[in-house]
C-alpha cells in the first residue's frame, strides 16, 4: 500500500481502474496520511469514506469551499463551526468525476495572505523547512501535496494564492482563466479575480484535475464553457514556441532565484523554444492596482459577516454595536486592514481616485499582455521573488508581504491563466517558474510545462 | 496621511469596532499601503477605459421558471439566535 505515496494521482487512478487498488484502500491510505499530518495543513479530515467512492484518489479541498455538512470557515474565526447547507460546484464536479473530499486545508483567513500566517486557526509549516512558511493563501493545500499528505488538492488564486504556495512548496499550481471554473460555493474574497484551480505533484495531475473542474455553471453567471476537453500533456519538445521573459531585472528579485530561473530559460532553449525579453510596461503597477481592487471587493463581500445568519455573535448593546463587536472579535488583523483599505477606497470622494484609477490600470495591464501575445506564445517569470521565508519574518510589514505577489498579480488582473512548476532549488528551497498564456490557453500552457518538467526532473521533498 | 479621525470614520462605515491600539496601528499601516497604491498615478491613464470584467460576456439570463429555494429551517439552522422562523437581532439603536 505504501507505494501509493510514491505515485502521482494519475498513476493511482490507473491502478484503481485496473482493479489493483480498491477505491476504499486508496481513500483509507490517504485518510491515514491526512490524519497524521503534523504541519498544520488540515483543518478537518474526513472521518470515513463516503459510500459512493469513485475511481480517482481523494482530493484535499481548501477550507473556503463550501461542502455540505462539513466545517467550511475560510480560515476565519467569524465562520467557526459553520457547516454549509450546500456544496460548491467545483467540489461537486470532482465528486462526480470520482474524487471524494479527503479534508479541508488550512489557509489565510478569507484567502488574504501570502504566508498562511493569517489563518484564524494557526500557521502551516513548510515541509522543506518547518521554520518557514508554505506561502499562501492556499498554504495548507500546497504543504499537504508536497509532504505526501494529500494525493492532490484544490485551492483558489486571487493575486497568486495557488501559484505562490505551489512555488514555495515545490509543487505544481494552476490559476485558470477567469470564468473557466465555477465560483459557486467558494467563499468570496474578490469576485472579479477569484479562481479555483489545482495544486498537484506534477503537470499531468494538474491537467487531469483541471479537466474535471471546468465548465459553465448556471449558478455562476461569470462562468463559461471551456472551449475544448482539457488534454493530458504529451509534448517532448518546444520547437517553434516563443517564450517572453518578464521581470528578471526587478530589484526585489533574489539573486539565487534569478539564477535558477535563468538556468530554466536555458532548458527552454535546449528543448527548441525561443526565449526573448519582453516589456509589460504597466505590470509593475499591478500590486498598487490589486491592493485597491481586491480590498474594495472584499469590503463588500465581507459585509455579510455580521452575526445575524451564521457564525458567532458578540456585543450586548444595540444592533449596530452587535455588528461592530462581532466583526471586531471575528476578523483577524489582515482582514480588518483590507476591509478598512477597501471601505476607504470606495468611500464618497475617493472612489474615482482609487477604484476608478485601479480599473484603468487593469485595462493597461491586460493590453500589455495582449501586445505581448502577438509576439510570443507565453510570458514566463519567476513565480515568487524569493524562496520560502521564515515564519514571522514579514508579519510586521504588510507591504513587504504584499510584494511577495509581484509576479503573480498581473495575470488575474488580466484574467489570464498561468501555471507555476518547480524548476530547481536555491539555498535548498524550491524555486517556482511561472508560464502564462492568453485566456483559455491552459492546454498549451500545461503541454509546455510538461516538456519543461521532464527536462528539469525536479525531485520533491522526501516523503516519509 | 491617514489620521485617527479618518480611521474612526472608515471603521464606522465598515461597521467595525477597533480597539485604541488598533486605531493607532491602522492609521500608520493604511498610510503606508495607500502611499504605495498611489504610485499607480505615475501611469498616463488619459482616455483609458476602466475594466470591470475581464472576459467578454454579455448579459447572462436564465429562463424565468420557479424553483425550490433553501428550506427555511435549513437557512435558520446556523443562526446565532433564530426565533419564530426568522433571525432575531438586538433592537436597532440611533447610531
Amino acid at each position: 500500500m505504501t507505494d501509493l505515496l510514491a505515485m502521482t494521482a494519475v498513476q493511482q487512478a490507473e491502478r484503481i481502474r485496473a482493479g489493483e487498488v480498491s477505491p476504499r484502500e486508496a481513500f483509507d491510505f490517504w485518510r491515514g496520511r491526512a490524519e497524521a499530518d503534523d504541519l498544520g495543513s488540515y483543518l478537518w479530515v474526513a472521518e470515513e469514506a463516503p459510500a459512493d467512492l469513485g475511481e480517482l484518489p481523494p482530493v484535499a479541498v481548501k477550507d473556503l469551499f463550501c461542502v455540505e455538512g462539513v466545517p467550511s470557515a475560510a480560515g476565519s474565526r467569524i465562520l467557526e463551526g459553520y457547516r454549509p447547507p450546500y456544496t460548491a460546484t467545483s467540489v461537486r464536479n470532482l465528486r462526480s468525476a470520482g474524487a471524494a473530499v479527503l479534508g479541508k486545508t488550512n489557509q489565510d483567513e478569507f484567502a488574504m495572505g501570502s504566508s498562511n500566517e493569517n489563518s484564524g486557526f494557526g500557521p502551516v509549516q513548510n515541509p522543506w523547512d518547518r521554520e518557514r512558511v508554505p506561502g499562501g493563501s492556499s498554504g495548507g493545500s500546497a504543504a499537504a501535496v508536497a509532504a505526501g499528505n494529500a494525493p492532490w488538492a484544490i485551492g483558489t488564486d486571487t493575486g497568486g494564492s495557488i501559484r505562490q504556495p505551489a512555488s514555495l512548496c515545490g509543487v505544481v499550481g494552476l490559476k485558470p482563466t477567469y470564468g473557466a471554473v465555477s465560483r459557486y460555493g467558494m467563499i468570496a474574497f474578490a469576485s472579479s479575480l477569484d479562481q479555483c484551480g489545482p495544486l498537484t505533484r506534477d503537470v499531468t495531475d494538474a491537467a487531469l484535475l483541471f479537466r474535471h473542474l471546468v465548465g459553465r455553471d448556471p449558478c455562476d453567471s461569470t462562468s463559461l464553457a471551456f472551449p475544448e476537453e482539457v488534454a493530458l500533456p504529451t509534448a517532448e519538445r518546444l520547437d517553434g514556441l516563443r517564450f517572453g521573459v518578464w521581470g528578471l531585472g526587478e530589484e526585489g528579485l533574489d539573486p539565487g532565484v534569478a539564477d535558477v530561473v535563468r538556468a530554466t530559460l536555458g532548458r527552454l532553449e535546449e528543448l527548441g523554444g525561443g526565449v526573448e525579453e519582453i516589456e509589460l510596461p504597466s505590470a509593475r503597477h499591478g500590486i498598487a492596482a490589486y491592493y485597491v481592487i481586491a480590498p474594495a471587493e472584499a469590503s463588500a463581500n465581507l459585509a455579510r459577516y455580521d452575526g445575524v445568519r451564521y457564525g458567532p455573535r458578540s456585543g450586548d448593546g444595540d444592533l449596530t454595536a452587535m455588528y461592530e463587536q462581532t466583526r471586531h472579535d471575528g476578523f483577524g488583523d489582515e482582514v480588518k486592514r483590507r476591509i478598512m483599505i477597501g471601505t476607504y477606497a470606495l468611500s464618497s470622494g475617493y472612489y474615482e481616485a482609487y477604484y476608478g484609477t485601479a480599473q484603468k490600470v487593469r485595462t493597461r495591464i491586460a493590453d500589455d499582455f495582449r501586445a505581448a501575445f502577438e509576439r510570443v506564445d507565453f510570458v514566463v517569470t519567476p513565480t515568487s521573488p524569493t524562496v520560502a521565508f521564515e515564519l514571522g519574518e514579514r508579519t510586521a510589514d504588510p507591504l513587504a508581504m504584499y510584494l511577495s505577489d509581484y509576479f503573480t498579480v498581473p495575470m488575474p488582473l488580466a484574467g489570464i491563466p498561468a501555471v507555476s512548476i518547480p524548476c530547481g532549488l536555491s539555498e535548498g528551497l524550491p524555486v517556482g517558474f511561472q508560464i502564462a498564456g492568453p485566456a483559455f490557453s491552459e492546454s498549451r500552457i500545461l503541454d509546455a510545462a510538461y516538456a519543461l518538467e521532464r527536462a528539469i526532473g525536479f525531485e520533491g521533498v522526501p516523503r516519509t | 496621511m491617514i489620521d485617527r479621525e479618518q480611521v474612526l470614520h472608515v471603521a464606522r462605515l465598515a461597521r467595525l469596532r477597533l480597539s485604541e491600539e488598533e486605531v493607532d496601528r491602522m492609521a500608520g499601516e493604511m498610510s503606508t499601503i495607500l502611499e504605495h497604491v498611489e504610485t499607480m498615478n505615475e501611469l498616463d491613464l488619459e482616455g483609458v477605459e476602466p475594466t470591470t470584467h475581464v472576459v467578454e460576456l454579455q448579459n447572462v439570463l436564465r429562463e424565468d421558471v420557479p424553483r425550490d429555494s433553501l428550506p427555511r429551517e435549513l437557512a435558520l439552522e446556523q443562526a446565532p439566535d433564530p426565533a419564530d422562523g426568522g433571525f432575531r437581532v438586538p433592537t436597532p439603536g440611533h447610531g
